[in-house]
């Protein structure tokens, strides 16, 4: 595809997150991401505003445009009202729709991402819930949610939750009438055509590295090669 | 009345919040983590101040982390918004309260974005229909739910049977409040203070008796970031945030952390448990850490709610040394009791972070 600048006007988020930017830098200085990964948010900005498609390319099959959090603390200080976090959702959008996500270490953190969140969002209608957490890729979560986690329906009974069960209340069960109409907004919206446009990008990498797909996906979700930290040796 | 200078500045982030008749959503990440602090909103607010407060079990995740973890398209999760206005429309109410932050944002981003884009909200209202048949009004107010408790604060003090204040010194306890990202960053206007000056925590402490603490990186992300603790590769910069933020906070001595937003009081309670357990630093006097909160968790021990009714027991910081400072009475064998009694067995200790 040719002319992604023109491509990437067509987001709402590109033309709010962009449209009066300076390129004085505020968005970096305050960016959380920016401190810790070798991340510059005003450089993408002035990468973006050139127009160029080899270099609008690059960046997207880059490491750098998955670096943000989209705490979005750059629109509070931008002293022009934009958002360089609007910008990177945008680049990420067209990097997903192009399949260049593949490319980077982190772009390919999206198969697991799409997969997870996803599942549970179309299977469930949570974005999180306990039954697919595992501790094991959790330890973080700490002993407390493991015995949380070995103990659900007691703990969450004591908890005041209504977990798995019909009617209101926390950790309730979602009609399947309600996730039918989640996945017909998947279907009309291109959320159907955007899980399967991962996937397809995403197994066609994993053949290209001589992974299975599972394996791809445990490789993605944990590996971290060395590179990326402002703390680590140039 | 002519405002002036900063006067002025503060009237645009006086954010006006219905009194009654809200229509509530839950967080995905509460619902899981903190589902006791849900139930406590709902008990404090319809059961014991006696306001209208309305859940459909028919709504869904708003897919608000699926969005910010670039998942999905914008329209997909607009529309998914949408059908939440449809839930609302059906039920009769015009007041939206969300339990989540994420959530929270993600409202007023869509509702922001088809203000100055008709043409889009249009395209949803297509959308909408075409998938589930269902039309939509947008609500008159949007509140995240720390701005109904905020709302109400006072109605809470004046029932309180325990004060945020140190019962052997009658000191008020000195209390970090840590604002979610999305409650106020990308919209100012839309949270209590702004993002400058937020006082949605603020009033709440001040009111049930604390002290609010300044500190450098008070303003700072406890480092969520959706992706970037989401993969298992990435979650150092989730811990370098929070960690950040307990280097700042420590020479001030915190007695204990207030939180509005889903994600920020899992990530600054359990960052502390692997700070302690990988560096052997803990950030609480003792051995302890510093005794993270959700805002209804602090409203029922200041209401004289069983501890363990509002749910600490889940947390990973020991919450203790801060119920004994209030003096909120505590049974120490019914910790992990299930219902009615029930023994299923207790959480396994750290060993770097003091906990019972």
């Amino acid at each position: 595809m040719k002319n992604l600048y023109e491509e990437l006007c067509k987001d709402y988020r590109f033309r709010e997150g962009l449209h009066t930017c300076i390129n004085c830098g505020t968005c970096t200085a305050i960016c959380p991401a920016a401190e810790f990964y070798r991340y510059d948010p005003r450089k993408i900005l002035d990468t973006v505003q050139r127009r160029g498609d080899d270099e609008i390319e690059t960046l997207l099959k880059s490491d750098t445009i998955w670096y943000c959090g989209e705490c979005m603390s750059c629109m509070t200080r931008c002293p022009r009202k934009n958002g360089a976090g609007l910008v990177i959702m945008a680049l990420r959008n067209l990097s997903a729709r192009l399949g260049y996500f593949t490319e980077s270490e982190k772009g390919r953190q999206l198969y697991p991402l799409t997969k997870v969140l996803n599942g549970n969002v179309l299977n469930l209608g949570y974005c999180v819930h306990a039954s697919t957490f595992a501790y094991e890729d959790h330890p973080e979560s700490g002993p407390v949610f493991e015995w949380v986690l070995n103990h659900k329906e007691d703990v969450y009974a004591r908890l005041g939750a209504n977990y798995g069960q019909e009617g209101p209340g926390a950790m309730r069960k979602i009609p399947q009438e309600d996730l039918d109409e989640l996945k017909a907004i998947y279907d009309e919206t291109g959320g159907t055509e955007r899980l399967e446009l991962v996937e397809k990008y995403s197994l066609a990498k994993a053949k290209e590295m001589g992974m299975t797909p599972d394996e791809y996906l445990k490789y993605t979700f944990t590996h971290c090669s060395p590179g990326h930290f402002n703390s680590e040796e140039a | 009345m002519i405002y002036q200078g900063k006067q002025k500045i503060w009237s645009d982030y006086q954010k006006e919040i219905p009194d009654d008749h809200w229509f509530y959503v839950r967080s995905c990440i509460r619902q899981n983590f903190f589902p006791a602090s849900e139930a406590y909103f709902v008990k404090v607010v319809r059961d014991l101040l006696g306001r209208d407060l309305y859940e459909t079990p028919h709504h869904t995740t708003c897919g608000g982390i699926a969005y910010h973890s670039d998942t999905i398209p914008q329209e997909t999760a607009m529309t998914i918004v949408a059908r939440q206005f449809s839930l609302m429309k059906e039920a009769g109410y015009k007041n939206l309260v969300t339990s989540c932050i994420t959530s929270f944002g993600n409202y007023c981003e869509i509702l922001e974005t088809w203000r100055e884009f008709p043409e889009l909200e249009a395209r949803i209202r297509e959308h909408l229909w075409k998938a589930c048949r269902r039309e939509f009004d947008k609500p008159e107010y949007v509140c995240h739910a720390s701005d109904v408790i905020y709302k109400l604060r006072n109605e809470i003090a004046a029932r309180a049977k325990f004060r945020l204040v140190n019962k052997e010194t009658g000191e008020p306890l000195r209390v970090v409040e840590h604002i979610g990202c999305h409650y106020n960053k990308m919209f100012p206007s839309k949270g209590v203070g702004g993002a400058e000056y937020p006082y949605v925590l603020c009033g709440m402490v001040e009111s049930w008796g604390g002290q609010v603490i300044d500190y450098p990186e008070r303003r700072h992300c406890c480092g969520f970031g959706f992706r970037q603790y989401l993969v298992k590769a990435n979650r150092g910069y989730s811990m370098s945030n929070s960690h950040k933020k307990f280097e700042s906070m420590e020479p001030f001595r915190p007695d204990m952390i207030i939180t509005n937003c889903p994600g920020c009081p899992y990530f600054l309670d359990r960052w502390q448990y692997v700070v302690a357990e990988t560096q052997g630093k803990t950030y609480g006097q003792g051995g302890f850490g510093i005794p993270v909160f959700t805002y209804e968790e602090v409203a029922g021990l200041v209401l004289g709610y069983d501890p363990w009714d509002l749910g600490l027991q889940v947390h990973q910081v020991a919450p203790e040394p801060l119920l004994d400072k209030m003096g909120v009475p505590f049974n120490p064998e019914t910790k992990y009791l299930g219902l009615n009694k029930k023994d299923i067995l207790r959480p396994s200790l750290p060993s770097g972070l003091k906990c019972f």
